[in-house]
């Protein structure tokens, strides 16, 4: 059980980072790419050591996430513990996929969280935004091999074990 | 290569235990789910979430000053590594700014004590001067498709939701949201934000609402025969309650009156810096109104007799 809480602190100092990146000052060109650091990080872990990484955390950094970004209390909290359950249902079989295959259900994920926050801000008061909304879908597929291999690196380099 | 973790799935079986030991995932998905769903109606409905945004800021706003660190850091290399010669310049430049503004203010207190004098001839009341707090923008980009902006004062400050902000040219937003250790600030060229405004030259009232550009506000509601040109200066009217009476806030840029339609197509830059500043001030206005009969011999006591006396 000691076994349990080692490596957590990895675990929590890439989220923390995640959420770094998810704010980071960017120039407003470059702003409407900025791929969802904290989700792709979730959907790592979740893959990962589905063990450690369940929907409770999503939901927890979901939560943490909207005081971060002012959203509304609850709509990440919701889009990331619905991809997580996903994530957790299918991470066997997503864990033998070439990585072509893994972008694409990246690719759904993100697609699943952007529509999960466009519906929670639609009702909130009718939407009027930008194609660019759903920019960050593609930015963070393409980011999934960088995010995969550096977390990859840092989940090795000291083991976390499950 | 892209196989996980399949190496100590193998080195350590018994561990898969744990996932019988709580609730099934369907089960914590459900939990998760009504929880976030109650969340959002909650707070959509009500303010009684304030204090958990509160609390949980406490640990989330350390990360929004740890991202701005770099730009601090970036700001005082620069700023101690300027010459002598550029601080003298600059010292002298602003010294001079400041003698020219003190002559401008003088101008403004005899105003004032005209404005106050006539309108002690009225029987009216007047307003008491604003109060400023100086905020430092943090620099994080919370959504990327709203004009939020954060400071570094919150609650602790005496901060609260819907105060104005201003900056040195002119009216920069409103209190968002307010947090013990900072706040969120919606520009008033966000799509959702609307600001009661007058036209400086007649006074004609309207409203400017934001356009979701950072450049540019739109006034929708002014019909085509409106008396309104290129080169206006449109001032906050204090209507709303929000704003204070009289700040500038953008300047016409472009009239054009649209055919077979009942309202004008108009557009203004905001006069404010909205991209570019880095101080903000927040400001409180004291809105409840002074009786003014006795205030001018109390505080000028070598001006002459009030007039209705």
């Amino acid at each position: 059980m000691n076994n349990f809480y080692y490596g957590f602190g990895k675990i929590i100092l890439s989220m923390v980072l995640a959420m770094c990146l998810k704010i980071a000052p960017l120039p407003p060109a470059l702003a409407a790419f900025n791929p969802d650091w904290v989700l792709l990080t979730l959907i790592y872990w979740s893959l990962a050591v589905p063990e450690r990484v369940g929907i409770f955390h999503a939901w927890t950094f979901g939560l943490l996430t909207d005081v971060l970004t002012g959203r509304l209390f609850g709509q990440n909290a919701l889009a990331y513990s619905l991809v997580i359950y996903i994530c957790l249902k299918l991470h066997k079989r997503l864990r033998q996929f070439p990585l072509l295959q893994q972008e694409l259900f990246i690719f759904f994920c993100l697609l699943l969280s952007q529509l999960l926050l466009f519906l929670i801000k639609n009702l909130q008061h009718p939407a009027q935004l930008h194609g660019t909304f759903w920019l960050p879908v593609f930015t963070g597929t393409i980011c999934w091999p960088l995010v995969y291999t550096v977390m990859r690196f840092v989940r090795l380099s000291r083991r976390i074990k499950e | 290569m892209f196989h996980l973790c399949r190496e100590h799935n193998t080195r350590n079986p018994a561990i898969k235990l744990l996932f019988a030991t709580g609730p099934s995932i369907n089960t914590r998905l459900l939990v998760a789910v009504i929880a976030s769903i109650a969340l959002l109606v909650v707070e959509h409905r009500s303010q009684q979430l304030d204090f958990l945004r509160a609390t949980l800021s406490f640990f989330i706003d350390p990360i929004k000053y740890l991202v701005d660190l770099p730009t601090v850091l970036v700001g005082q290399a620069s700023d101690s590594i300027s010459s002598y010669s550029t601080l003298k310049k600059d010292n002298e430049r602003l010294r001079e700014d400041q003698l020219i503004h003190q002559t401008q203010l003088l101008k403004f207190e005899a105003l004032e004590k005209e404005n106050i004098r006539l309108r002690a001839l009225l029987e009216n009341s007047f307003k008491l001067g604003e109060q400023v707090l100086i905020a430092e923008l943090l620099s994080v980009n919370m959504a990327p498709y709203e004009h939020i902006v954060v400071v570094n004062k919150g609650t602790r400050f005496g901060v609260h939701p819907r105060q104005p902000v201003l900056d040195a040219n002119g009216v920069v937003g409103q209190v968002f949201r307010a947090l013990p250790l900072s706040s969120e600030i919606m520009l008033i060229t966000d799509l959702n934000h609307a600001i009661p405004v007058q036209v400086n030259r007649n006074g004609l009232l309207t409203i400017a609402v934001g356009s979701g550009q950072i450049n540019r506000l739109i006034l929708p509601f002014l019909p085509s025969n409106a008396d309104i040109r290129p080169g206006d200066l449109l001032i906050t009217s204090g209507l709303g309650g929000t704003f204070p009476q009289g700040y500038p806030v953008a300047v016409v840029d472009e009239f054009t009156s649209q055919l077979n339609k009942p309202f004008a197509n108009i557009t203004a830059t905001p006069k404010a810096k909205l991209d570019r500043n880095r101080e903000l001030m927040i400001v409180w206005s004291n809105s409840t109104p002074v009786p003014l009969i006795s205030k001018p011999s109390e505080t000028e006591p070598a001006d002459k007799a009030p007039p209705h006396e």
